[in-house]
């Protein structure tokens, strides 16, 4: 007989929270293993170093080389990776919980190509500098999902019209995408597609200071819907007749997704996949029904940590951290799947 | 259900339509075909008359314009009513099956599968001809397929959804695979950016007889599994108490999509949104009945196809946008309109 998972309590002041134990275990477990992967990127490089040396740095007990090595170059990397992991892994989770379908991400609502669009159209047509790709980027990426969402709204929007409207526009996009590709300068294409797999090079300390605040703000924001999220999840009806405002949830939803997104757009580039794989993930670890935030976040952060990892220093030339993300997250996804199967025979 | 006044979703919408209303449909479908097919053979980047285009069909000589004809509007005619025919008989068939309005070719795979063969076949084997890596698009597709089956399935039978994730995964690791050989190998990028759009134009039509074969077997097949997959869209357990056997109507839905759309593939590069937008137009007028919705796909989709290929020829004339670009111009707005003109009926 089951009477249900085993729970942890915490009461302090007035205040309870209560907690499955296995979702304890796991963000812990997932937490510890960011730990570890992060002091190894901290480590590896054409100047290696030691565990020690790069605690000690992080720490302020280096000065000099190891210093600049560890903070300076290595570190804004490294929590880049964390923090856009993070990001996107919850945007992910946020549309696969609002549009109950486990395929949604932010490309849904045409975020991913529109602001591919408006960089292939910076790169490529206009020959911009790097800010105007940047502005680029968010411009096509924010006009795109406006347009859906617009384009969507009849009395408010439901979710399966959302889908299908944005498959819609993103089909178009995309195939001006291809047209805009297959149109331009063999080289120039090869740079733009690079910078459409989305690449975590040359971020520095602002880049990763603005974002993480931004990024730090929406996460909050996120958290604090989860409870609507999860009562929206068993249908807009029943969310209703508990007292959820489901419209303006759901557009709130809309936006927090896709500025999370779109921040991490703005800094690397549209890193595929991680919003996508990310949530599945953390809830096959957790074993829950829903979506749940907490742990996709970390995976979301381990995920793109790794995949940056071995972008750079395991893959026989320097790739896009994008291509490794893709591999990476579909390998493992796919490891889950084959073990979830085998364990219902 | 017919009373429904409120603007919400539909779960087991009324046809738009009554069986005698389909049938005129259906007819209609058919005459918009056949009148894009005489288009796709009048309309060109030059003008020839018609009674040219008449003699070059029926009494052959060594005219150029005859020749033109022969040797491009017919073959890509040809290209264009089978491909079409099969990626919307496809599309039908994958979304019953896995029960989601998301899914299309992509989804299960096949894309990224035969588009990894072909980096493969250019990339590292040096293969340039249409004809040599033909074979590899439909290979790729097939190990995607038998592969996604595996992991979708348990010895109680396969879960749809758990299927099109795994379509995902595989796809997902072969395209990141894929995209890091064209980034490193130039080559093979410039060969692939262009077969990536998609396009009915060049080839010749030995590449289609091998396929229509498979095509045909595919068909049957389609139809075959219709009845079960309607009793399949009312859930697993009523499909099974009415005498369904699952696993067998999934597996042969399978085999039917992978050579479908493993096929058109292979003939003509991977054109994305006929198969998945002409099913829902499909659905929308003869509401979810897979026969009919198999009927009208397999007339809807070659029209969709052939008249993207005509505009394509006529826009920036005398150059080209390749067909696989051009659907999605033609057909999104299509559905954006659609979507919100009616109740949207849900799977």
């Amino acid at each position: 007989m089951d009477f249900g998972r085993r729970v942890l309590v915490l009461r302090r002041w007035r205040i309870a929270v209560r907690l499955e134990w296995r979702s304890v275990i796991v963000c812990g477990a997932l937490a510890v293993a960011v730990a570890c992967m992060a002091v190894l990127a901290l480590m590896t490089g054409s100047y290696q170093l030691s565990p020690g040396q790069v605690v000690s740095a992080l720490v302020g007990g280096e000065t000099g080389l190891v210093h600049d090595i560890v903070v300076e170059w290595r570190l804004p990397r490294v929590v880049a990776a964390l923090v856009f992991g993070a990001a996107l892994g919850v945007s992910g989770a946020v549309f696969q919980s609002m549009l109950r379908n486990p395929l949604a991400d932010p490309g849904i609502i045409g975020f991913s190509q529109g602001s591919y669009t408006g960089a292939l159209i910076v790169i490529l047509v206009i020959n911009g500098s790097y800010v105007q790709l940047i502005g680029g980027a968010l411009l096509g990426g924010m006009a795109t999902a406006i347009a859906v969402y617009v384009l969507a709204y009849r009395r408010g929007v439901q979710g399966f019209r959302l889908i299908i409207v944005g498959i819609g526009v993103s089909a178009m996009l995309d195939s001006l995408n291809t047209w805009l590709i297959l149109k331009a300068d063999l080289e120039q294409a090869i740079a733009a597609a690079a910078w459409g797999a989305g690449s975590l090079n040359g971020v520095s300390w602002d880049q990763v200071a603005i974002g993480g605040v931004c990024i730090a703000v929406l996460l909050l924001l996120a958290a604090m819907s989860s409870r609507p999220m999860r009562q929206m999840e068993l249908g807009d009806d029943t969310a209703v007749s508990q007292g959820v405002r489901v419209s303006p949830a759901r557009l709130g939803m809309v936006v927090v997704g896709v500025a999370l997104t779109a921040v991490v757009t703005a800094a690397s580039g549209p890193i595929a996949f991680i919003s996508l794989v990310a949530p599945q993930i953390g809830r096959r670890l957790v074993r829950t029904a829903g979506i749940t935030l907490a742990p996709t976040a970390l995976v979301g952060a381990l995920l793109c940590l790794a995949a940056d990892y071995l972008a750079q220093h395991v893959a026989p030339t320097p790739l896009p951290v994008g291509i490794i993300t893709v591999m990476l997250g579909g390998g493992y996804l796919g490891y889950l799947l084959f073990t979830e199967a085998r364990r219902r025979l | 259900m017919t009373a429904q006044t409120s603007d919400v979703e539909v779960r087991v919408p009324a046809a738009a339509s009554g069986p005698r209303l389909r049938a005129v449909g259906l007819l209609a479908a058919l005459v918009a075909l056949l009148v894009l097919l005489v288009l796709s053979l009048l309309v060109g980047s030059t003008v020839i008359a018609p009674s040219v285009i008449w003699d070059a069909l029926f009494h052959p000589s060594a005219d150029i314009d005859q020749f033109s004809i022969r040797d491009y509007r017919l073959p890509r005619t040809i290209v264009g009513l089978v491909v079409g025919m099969a990626l919307g008989a496809a599309g039908a068939l994958i979304q019953a099956l896995t029960r989601n309005p998301l899914a299309d070719t992509g989804i299960l795979g096949l894309n990224a599968g035969s588009s990894f063969a072909v980096t493969v076949a250019v990339g590292v084997l040096g293969i340039r001809d249409i004809s040599g890596y033909m074979w590899f698009a439909f290979g790729g597709a097939l190990i995607v397929t038998i592969m996604v089956l595996l992991l979708g399935s348990t010895r109680r039978g396969q879960s749809p959804a758990v299927m099109v994730l795994a379509g995902v995964c595989v796809g997902a690791v072969l395209g990141g695979a894929g995209s890091a050989l064209q980034l490193t190998n130039p080559d093979a990028f410039d060969a692939m950016r262009s077969w990536a759009a998609g396009s009915i134009l060049g080839r010749p039509l030995d590449v289609v007889w091998p396929v229509l074969p498979l095509f045909a077997v595919a068909l049957v097949l389609a139809f075959a599994v219709s009845g079960p997959l309607n009793a399949m869209a009312l859930g697993d357990e009523i499909a099974a108490a009415q005498g369904v056997r699952l696993a067998r109507t999934r597996v042969l839905a399978i085999i039917a999509i992978t050579l479908l759309a493993g096929g058109a593939t292979a003939i003509a590069g991977p054109i994305g949104f006929v198969g998945l937008m002409v099913p829902h137009m499909a659905r929308w007028f003869v509401g979810p009945h897979q026969r009919w919705i198999f009927a009208y796909s397999i007339l809807l989709a070659p029209s969709l196809l052939l008249a993207s290929d005509i505009l394509g020829r006529i826009v920036i004339r005398p150059s080209e946008i390749p067909v696989g670009i051009v659907t999605a111009f033609i057909g999104a707005p299509v559905l954006i309109a659609l979507v919100r003109r009616k109740k949207a009926s849900g799977l």
